[in-house]
């Protein structure tokens, strides 16, 4: 395929135009609309991958199928799209699950006629969601990124306020306030850098302001502003907070697309545009940021051991991967790096299917309390598999893709941060507790009576998750087409950031 | 002594000279034209008037692009950039205002009491009432308000400047006092804001007169002159200086200039807000400019700390307090008070980026504002003894709707029964909080990068913290029209609960008339218990300018690029 045709312009406005279609569909369209949304995420699925085929995996490391055109050049602003192997195995791995989504949002809704012309504007912001993601993993341009890092909060504030459960008011507002909070203090962020940087009108590219000579306290100030954004929006520990609120109350595809795709623009914002923008602000805040994602770590996977609520618990299980995820970055080893890369792609596998199939269960109990669940195994044996191997690639078991990344993030740690990588094997092991420990209390014992009727999943809900676990399957068993796209940016982000790499020996032999 | 009569540039002068020829024309047009016609005639000749003036605008556009402007009535005025941009945007946002001004609704009453002289509740109100009489009085005072406005911040002195501050006032103290229902609330609110405005005029003239003894003209240029050179009489020109702010500091309802701004906004007639709340600021913040710009540049290290002070307590006192408003005017008010605050730090930037920023800031927030006050006009109280829901007759709408349905409670559910309107309003209110593809965000990103280009960062810092806590308040709207049940009736033990027929003594309850047509003349706005909120159908005048300022909104969120550049390149100031 050419690498010159407009592939991610392409991917960005057709699900903007097919949501516009969704939402404004003609009476006689609309009882066909999931039909349409299905088939409007599908098609961008084949452009993905018409995209990657003009990708050249060769030169992962360099941003390629760029596109820039100047946009508002008063201020400074041009849009201009490209990605390198992260972006791109990001986007892939988005794309992927949106079709999932709206196979999942298929069962969870029902039939009758008021439901599914509600269910057509889910599906609709569902869709323009997407244009928003591929768009801000694609973004060069500081101040693009900016606007659509702010501007998605708005659908996904309707997924969840509109469509969500009992609390879902409080826990839209707080997803809001907490988000938009953090992107104010960013845009400050931005509009100084802006003017650190050679200005003119199109001095927000990315490539413009990166290598800008800047005075060490400046820079000190813009690197935090923009990693509070990022923090917040990652979650990590202490601004997490909003998260299990917004996972508890959203629709089980919210939250599949909430943790498992837009927490990762802020990891990804953290290595695109904190690492290469403020080189010396990042060296010098990496010690207190470890300490912060080691916190994470151990504070997420505790507190999900501690839950009562299902989809809560998977939201702390998030908190805690992101502590790894944000560990690997900030240990600047290009193992670590790459790793870090891969693990959001993983996450994003793993959690959704989690998500997917936590809301399959609640859908059929009526409940998220894990307590009133029991012995499903024998009722339910598709599921419980399914949730089985789910769970098992949270708790990153060897052969599924989790593990390599997180063995990779470890492992990099290790060689730079012995102390913080060994406390985070401790999140190894306390996430055996809670994923075995919740798959034990949901499907083992005695299957319970009033279970008796309940139905395995069925051929649409098989379709929403079978392609995640077997992504991660493959990916586990052979992560190299993965891992090429991944580290080689991980070289030159270490390269922009002045850091020696360390090598890790051990690695070598472990995940080829 | 002989006098030589000035040389007067007409053409320079064509986009006020319109508009108030035409509101003068209007008033013959009371005189003398028969009662039937006369509010065609009327609407006719303000929107032709408002068009003329916009066209005209743009026949001066490039000259004044291409020689930097001059000045006019020997340096009275000075028609440079700013002026044409901003009497373009009043211009336009006027024409607008006045969509929703002359918008009768489905029930066939505007927003005027029929006859604004008589004593509320009283036979004679009633009796102007059933014979259907319209104020058609309200277009020319309309059209003198919006000439005032044009000319404050083209003036080049300071005497020009008390007068045009003086026409645009008077006519909206009129106006606030005139609304149709509650209108105890109304006058009250007219008394203030004219009480209020007469103390800050008297101040702005103080001010004029101190300046007039340190410089000994009132010419901005001059006066700038003066200030450059140093003199044994710098208080006088630092009282008077700022007197003269505080002159126009209370014209854009800055803290703490702010008391009238609730009190006016809620009492007077929806529309009215709607007008006077963006295009008094967009006249007064350009006159702001102007002074501070060309004639004080070289005191800024004084006037920093008070204008510093001002913006902060603007933007924190601002929004604290629209953050506990229960009425949907109120509300709007408060965050009007905020929004002169954010503008506030683009003005103290002081730098060229910070001049274009304003203006855009404003053009984005009057937009925006009009739309919204426009939707408050067409959010109606509706009795539900008058008349069944089901009967959508207009008879039947004009026999049941009452006032707007203000309160915050009867918003509730809004986004089910009108998607349309909910959705124009939530877009409205997402560009006041300023979120990105929309109006408000570039609007927001011009001022706070002009603040934090001018080494006012801790300002624009100020500025992202309270427009955070903004939103709260903006989306709690959202969540109101979209995720809240909407309540049939309210509790019965609300406030202000009285049966239709049976007026009580007092300003702050219902007061009702009967003679079948349910409670008409209520005075208060607590919600009655015996209300539904219904949204009555716009004669067409006032959805145009809802849709038109909802489009401009996305569009300059969008694409600025083509306004922006139109204002930047010719954003400069005479000197």
């Amino acid at each position: 395929m050419s690498p010159d045709f407009p592939w991610l312009t392409t991917l960005i406005a057709w699900p903007v135009l097919g949501a516009l279609l969704l939402w404004f569909a003609p009476k006689a369209l609309r009882p066909r609309a999931r039909v349409l949304a299905l088939g409007i995420a599908l098609v961008e699925l084949v452009v993905v991958v018409l995209a990657i085929s003009a990708f050249d995996t060769g030169t992962a490391g360099a941003v390629q199928l760029s596109e820039t055109h100047q946009w508002i050049p008063a201020i400074g602003a041009s849009y201009a799209v490209g990605v390198d192997g992260v972006g791109l195995a990001l986007i892939t791995m988005s794309v992927l699950l949106v079709p999932l989504v709206v196979l999942a949002a298929w069962r969870e809704q029902g039939s009758d006629a008021a439901s599914s012309d509600s269910l057509r504007k889910y599906l609709a912001l569902v869709i323009v969601l997407e244009a928003f993601i591929v768009a801000v993993f694609a973004a060069r341009d500081v101040f693009l990124f900016y606007v659509l890092f702010e501007a998605m909060l708005i659908p996904v504030y309707f997924m969840i306020g509109g469509f969500g459960g009992a609390g879902r008011r409080y826990a839209a507002v707080k997803f809001l306030l907490f988000s938009l909070a953090g992107g104010l203090i960013m845009l400050i962020g931005v509009i100084a850098l802006y003017l650190q940087g050679p200005g003119g009108p199109d001095g927000f590219l990315t490539e413009k302001l990166t290598g800008v000579a800047l005075d060490p306290t400046t820079e000190k100030w813009l690197f935090v502003a923009f990693f509070i954004a990022f923090a917040i929006k990652a979650p990590m520990f202490p601004v997490h907070t909003w998260l299990p609120d917004a996972a508890e109350q959203a629709p089980a595809g919210t939250s599949t697309l909430l943790v498992g795709v837009l927490d990762k623009v802020g990891t990804f914002g953290m290595l695109t545009l904190c690492l290469p923008l403020f080189p010396n602000a990042s060296r010098w805040a990496a010690p207190t940021v470890i300490v912060l994602a080691v916190v994470s770590i151990l504070y997420g996977a505790l507190l999900a051991i501690g839950q009562k609520d299902l989809l809560r618990l998977i939201a702390y299980t998030s908190v805690s991967h992101f502590g790894f995820i944000v560990l690997g970055i900030f240990a600047f080893t290009s193992t670590s790096i790459a790793g870090s890369s891969f693990y959001m792609v993983n996450h994003g596998l793993s959690t959704g299917a989690l998500f997917l199939l936590a809301g399959f269960l609640v859908a059929r109990r009526g409940s998220q309390q894990i307590a009133d669940f029991g012995g499903l195994a024998k009722v339910v044996p598709v599921l419980a598999g399914l949730f089985l191997v789910s769970g098992l690639s949270a708790l990153s078991l060897p052969g599924l893709s989790t593990f390599v990344s997180e063995f990779m993030v470890i492992v990099g740690t290790f060689a730079r941060h012995p102390a913080a990588a060994i406390v985070a094997t401790l999140g190894v092991v306390l996430a055996a507790i809670y994923v075995l420990w919740t798959y034990q209390r949901i499907f083992s014992g005695p299957p319970r009576d009033e279970f008796s009727g309940m139905r395995d999943v069925s051929a649409t809900e098989r379709w929403a998750v079978a392609p995640l676990v077997a992504a991660m399957l493959v990916l586990g068993f052979v992560p190299a087409p993965a891992l090429d796209l991944v580290r080689p940016p991980a070289s030159v982000t270490l390269d922009v950031v002045g850091v020696q790499d360390v090598p890790s020996v051990a690695l070598e032999g472990s995940d080829q | 002594m002989t006098f030589t009569a000035p040389d007067i540039a007409w053409g320079a002068l064509s986009p006020v000279l319109i508009v108030l020829a035409a509101g003068v024309l209007g008033v013959l047009v009371e005189a003398f034209v028969p009662d039937r016609v006369r509010r065609p005639v009327q609407l006719v000749l303000t929107f032709g008037a408002l068009v003329g003036s916009i066209i005209a605008v743009a026949a001066l556009w490039s000259g004044v692009r291409s020689s930097g402007g001059r000045d006019v009535l020997e340096g009275s005025l000075l028609v440079d950039g700013p002026t044409l941009v901003l009497q373009g945007a009043l211009g336009v946002l006027t024409l607008l205002a006045l969509l929703v001004v002359a918008d009768r609704t489905a029930t066939g009453e505007d927003a005027f009491a029929p006859s604004a002289a008589s004593v509320p509740g009283s036979e004679y109100e009633d009796l102007a009432r059933r014979k259907g009489i319209t104020q058609t009085e309200v277009y020319p005072l309309l059209l003198l308000a919006t000439g005032g406005m044009m000319i404050l911040p083209a003036t080049g002195d300071l005497l020009t400047l008390f007068v045009a501050l003086e026409v645009l006032s008077l006519p909206l103290y009129l106006l606030t006092g005139m609304a149709r229902r509650r209108r105890l609330l109304s006058q009250e609110a007219a008394l203030k804001y004219f009480l209020l405005g007469a103390f800050a005029s008297a101040l702005l003239i103080f001010g004029v007169a101190l300046l007039y003894g340190y410089a000994g003209s009132l010419r901005y240029s001059d006066i700038a002159a003066a200030v450059a050179t140093p003199s044994a009489l710098d208080p006088l020109l630092l009282v008077g200086a700022v007197l003269l702010l505080v002159g126009l500091l209370f014209k854009v309802g800055a803290v703490p200039f702010h008391a009238w701004t609730p009190d006016v906004y809620q009492g007077a007639p929806t529309p009215i807000t709607g007008f006077m709340a963006a295009c008094t600021k967009i006249a007064a913040f350009g006159a702001l400019l102007r002074v501070y710009y060309t004639v004080f540049p070289s005191l800024q290290w004084d006037l920093d700390v008070v204008l510093w002070t001002v913006a902060i307590a603007t933007m924190v006192l601002g929004t604290v307090v629209a953050l506990v408003q229960t009425d949907v005017k109120r509300l709007l008010a408060y965050s009007s008070i905020a929004h002169a605050g954010f503008v506030l730090t683009g003005v103290i930037a002081l730098d060229d980026a910070g001049i274009s920023a304003v203006l855009f800031y404003l053009l984005a927030y009057g937009v925006a504002t009009i739309g919204a006050f426009g939707i408050v006009w067409l959010v109606r109280e509706r009795s539900v003894s008058a008349a069944s829901d089901d009967d959508e007759s207009d008879e039947a709408l004009r026999a049941s709707v009452l006032g707007e349905a203000t309160h915050l409670s009867q918003w509730a559910g809004l986004g089910r029964t009108s998607p349309v309107l909910a959705g124009a309003f939530a877009l409205f209110l997402l560009s006041f909080a300023g979120i990105p593809l929309t109006a408000g965000f570039i609007g927001k990103f011009a001022v706070f990068s002009a603040a934090v280009e001018g080494g006012a960062w801790p300002l624009a810092l100020v500025g992202v913290l309270s427009s955070a806590a903004a939103a709260f308040f903006y989306v709690r709207i959202i969540v109101l029209m979209y995720f809240t049940s909407p309540a049939h009736e309210s509790a019965p033990d609300a406030p202000g609960a009285v049966e239709a027929g049976a007026p009580t003594a007092g300003a702050d309850v219902a007061l009702t008339t009967d003679d079948g047509a349910g409670a008409v003349a209520t005075l208060v706005a607590a919600p009655a218990p015996t209300t539904t909120t219904t949204v009555v159908p716009s004669e067409g005048l006032a959805a145009v300018a809802i849709g038109v300022c909802a489009l401009v909104t996305v569009v300059l969120g969008v694409f600025p690029t083509p306004v922006l550049d139109l204002i930047s390149d010719v954003a400069r100031f005479l000197p």
